[in-house]
Order: structure tokens, then sequence, then C-alpha cells
């Protein structure tokens, strides 16, 4: 006959045992996590640089209602978005600026893609008829594009409502797109992805902008 | 003009008289008399002038937030009554898109304008960017009036005129002594107008980095705004008037 301490002895330590058991077996996949974690952030090859280049922006100015011609040296990477999306953000960050001649907060992380597409057929000009011999296959690539900028909605929340403002904020972004990437000559602006009718209340951003007639002259 | 084709008309009645028909006797001596009778009778009226004005906004769009708590509906609005003021006193006939807190979309503003069949159609705006009066027309580019013009862009046959009205308000402004700059927008109302169109939007007066000499809140600013705005529309008037 096992006496009733005993029992209740076996019982007490078979259960520090199994709790034991579970706090060492998470405390394995706890380590077990941090290690395959650290294998992914480790840093396996140096990062790539872009090369600085001159870049124009045109800067919007409320004073005059103007926008003025500007160079910076930016790193632009090759990749025609990504290219577009620093210099529209460099743009931005000027607007963000205390002291900026347009003020609109928000900055770079405003602008969240920006995307190149081929100018529909039905948009563009008849193109010259093409000579004998020549490969048509380039044609497409070399064509006009559309650009559809997807600004934050914080960007568009924040933005001062005003007609020249939200005009030209709008400009400023066309003719800087058009004066980087030629190319470029058409323009939709999209707000966290979606169609939204207005800026802040004025600037209508469900048409296509012509690119090329928002750079100023001189 | 009208007075001119009267007298035409009797003229001829009078040479019939001539021809020899007896019982026309007497008509000849009243119409002898008609050229005299025509030309002591007041000139006709000129075509009604009728200028729209347009307080942006309203209802549940309010606009934008300006100073001291004002929206830009509510301005918009203050300021639409007060240049309907002053235009009746001139003998303006004016025409409001609304007079109430009322949401009203473009589309229906463009119609009321276009069919009140105004010599100038004026969309009042009020921002807190930027400094002074900003005048905009259409972006349209110029282009002939066709017997049916499109909707979205009916202002194209009517955008030189928007242009020298947007010139004649500059002037006015300027003598008024407020800054004032020029542009060109895409406005869906303004694009679809069929009359001398522009948008009117007041900010506050300052120098740049200075503070505002005189805020959106200052009656005495909404008046000098309505008073130079009222002068401008009377000019208009007088040179639309002119052969």
């Amino acid at each position: 006959m096992i006496p009733r301490y005993q029992t209740v002895l076996f019982i007490v330590l078979l259960a520090a045992s199994a709790v034991m058991g579970t706090v060492l077996w998470q405390l394995r996949e706890r380590a077990h996590q941090r290690l395959l974690t650290g294998e992914d952030s480790a840093p396996t090859s140096a990062p790539l640089v872009a090369a600085t280049e001159q870049a124009t922006l045109l800067v919007a100015n409320d004073a005059d209602n103007s926008l003025l011609e500007e160079t910076q040296a930016l790193p632009l990477p090759q990749d025609p978005g990504t290219r577009a999306r620093v210099v529209l953000g460099k743009l931005l960050d000027l607007y963000a600026s205390p002291d900026a001649s347009h003020p609109v907060a928000g900055g770079a992380s405003s602008i969240l893609q920006v995307f190149l597409l081929p100018v529909p057929a039905v948009d563009r000009a008849p193109a010259a008829p093409a000579k004998a011999g020549t490969p048509s296959a380039g044609a497409q690539q070399t064509g006009p594009e559309l650009a559809v900028v997807n600004l934050a909605g914080k960007f568009a929340a924040s933005h001062p409502s005003g007609l020249e403002t939200e005009t030209l904020t709008v400009e400023s972004i066309c003719a800087t797109l058009h004066a980087n990437l030629p190319r470029v000559t058409q323009v939709r602006f999209l707000v966290d992805g979606a169609e939204r009718a207005t800026l802040a209340g004025h600037a209508d951003l469900t048409r296509t902008y012509l690119a090329a007639p928002a750079v100023p002259h001189p | 003009m009208s007075a001119r084709v009267k007298f035409r008309s009797s003229s001829a009645t009078s040479n019939k008289a001539r021809r020899g028909l007896p019982f026309w006797g007497a008509l000849t001596v009243l119409a002898a008399a008609a050229p005299l009778a025509a030309a002591q009778a007041p000139p006709a009226p000129a075509a009604r002038f009728v200028v729209v004005l347009d307080a942006a906004h309203g209802g549940d769009d309010a606009g934008g937030r300006l100073s001291g708590g004002q929206t830009e509906k509510a301005f918009t609005l203050a300021l639409s009554v007060r240049l309907r003021s002053l235009l009746a006193a001139r003998g303006i006939a004016v025409v409001t898109t609304r007079e109430s807190d009322a949401t009203i979309d473009s589309n229906r503003r463009a119609g009321i304008a276009n069919h009140a069949n105004a010599q100038a159609c004026l969309s009042l705006h009020a921002t807190e960017s930027g400094s002074g009066i900003h005048l905009f027309a259409s972006s349209l580019a110029p282009a002939q009036a066709v017997r049916i013009p499109a909707w979205k862009t009916a202002q194209a046959a009517w955008v030189t005129r928007s242009l020298a009205l947007a010139g004649l308000l500059n002037s006015a402004l300027l003598h008024a002594g407020m800054s004032v700059t020029l542009g060109r927008t895409d406005l869906p109302g303004i694009d679809s107008m069929t009359c001398p169109a522009l948008a009117v939007e007041v900010a506050p007066e300052s120098a740049p980095g200075q503070a505002p000499k005189s805020a959106l809140d200052d009656a005495a600013y909404q008046a000098r705004v309505a008073t130079a705005l009222a002068a401008a529309l009377l000019e208009w008037r007088t040179e639309a008037r002119q052969p």
C-alpha cells in the first residue's frame, strides 16, 4: 500500500516536470526564430548608391502664382518609375520645409508610387509613317507615356484648400515629371490607390492632365 | 437699331401711297409724319445686361477652413449677397446660383449660368493661401463657337472674352490697391459655361512672410473687394454696350 503523501508528491513532481518541459520548448522555439531573423537581416552585399545627377524641379510660388525652375543634385535610380518618385519626393520635401514658397505638409512620403504606362493609341497624335525596313517593335517603348501618381491620403487631407494652391501643386508635379522624363506627356492622380474627385475641394483629380503645357515658357 | 428699322418701314409705306392709291391719301400724311415721330421716340432699350454670381461650395461641401473659424461656403455666400446688392443698386440684373446654404453641383451651376444668357459669370472662392485676389480663367484652348457645343468644353468658345474680362477685373482691383494674380485652371463648372466666366478667389492681403494686412474676416476688406468687383462689372457693361 503506497502512502497518500507519496502519491501527492509524485503528482506534484510530474506536473512540475511537464511545466518545465513546456517552458524549455518555448525558449527553444524563440531562440530558433531569433536565429532565423538574424540570418535574414544580415547584410550580405554592400548597398548600391545611385549616381548623383541633376534634376530639374518646377517649384510653385504662391506669391505670384508661378512655377520657378530649380536644379538639384540628387542620387537618381535608373528605373524611370523610381526616378520619378525620387524627383517628386524632393519637390514635396521643398514644400514641407518651413520657408517654403508653396507650403504643403507631407514631404517625400506623400508620393506612394509613380507608374509609367504607354499612352493609349487613341489619345496620341497620328505618328509619321515608318520607313521601310524599320523595326516597329521599339516604337511602343519610345512613345509618349502616362504617369499615374499615387498620393498618400494624409497629403490630400492636409493640403491647404484653395483654387490657386491646389492648381499650383498639380501643375508643379506635372511640369517636374515632364522636365525630368520628357516622354511623360500625360499625368493622372490617385489618392491611396483610388480615384478622388478633388485634391482639397478645388483641383479636379478625375481628369488626365497634359504634362507639357504645364512647363512654363521663358 | 430698332428705331432705324421702324423708320425704313414707314418710308416704304409712304412710297407705296405716292404710287396713286387715292384712299391712301390720309395715310400719306401720317406716313410723312412717321419719320419725325420715330426720331422723337425714346431709343429702344439695349440688350439686358445680366451677371451671374456663383457662390462656390455650400451644403455638405463646406470648402476650405478660413480664419476666425469661418468656412469658405459662408464667406462666398456673404460676398455674393454683398456684390448682388451693389450691382442691383447700379441697375445690373443679377442671377445667383444659391441664396442659402444648399448643395449644388457644378453642372447645375453651369446650367443656371447658361440659362441666364449672361454677359459675365463670376464663381466666388476664398482661401487662406497666397495673397490678394486670384483670377482664374478656363484653361481650355480658344475655339470657334459651334451651334451645339460639348457640355464639358462649352467655355472654349468664350475663353477669349473671359480673358478680356480677367484683364478688366485685374485693372479694377489694382486700381483699388489690391494685389492680383492671374492664372488658368480646370474647373468643371466654369468649363461648361457659355458666357465670359472667371473664378475669383479671395485671399488675405499680406506681404510674403508677414502677418496679413487684411484678413478674410475683416468686413472692410470684404467691402473693398466687392466694391472693386462691382466697379469692374460696370465698366464691362459700358464696354459691352459700345458698338
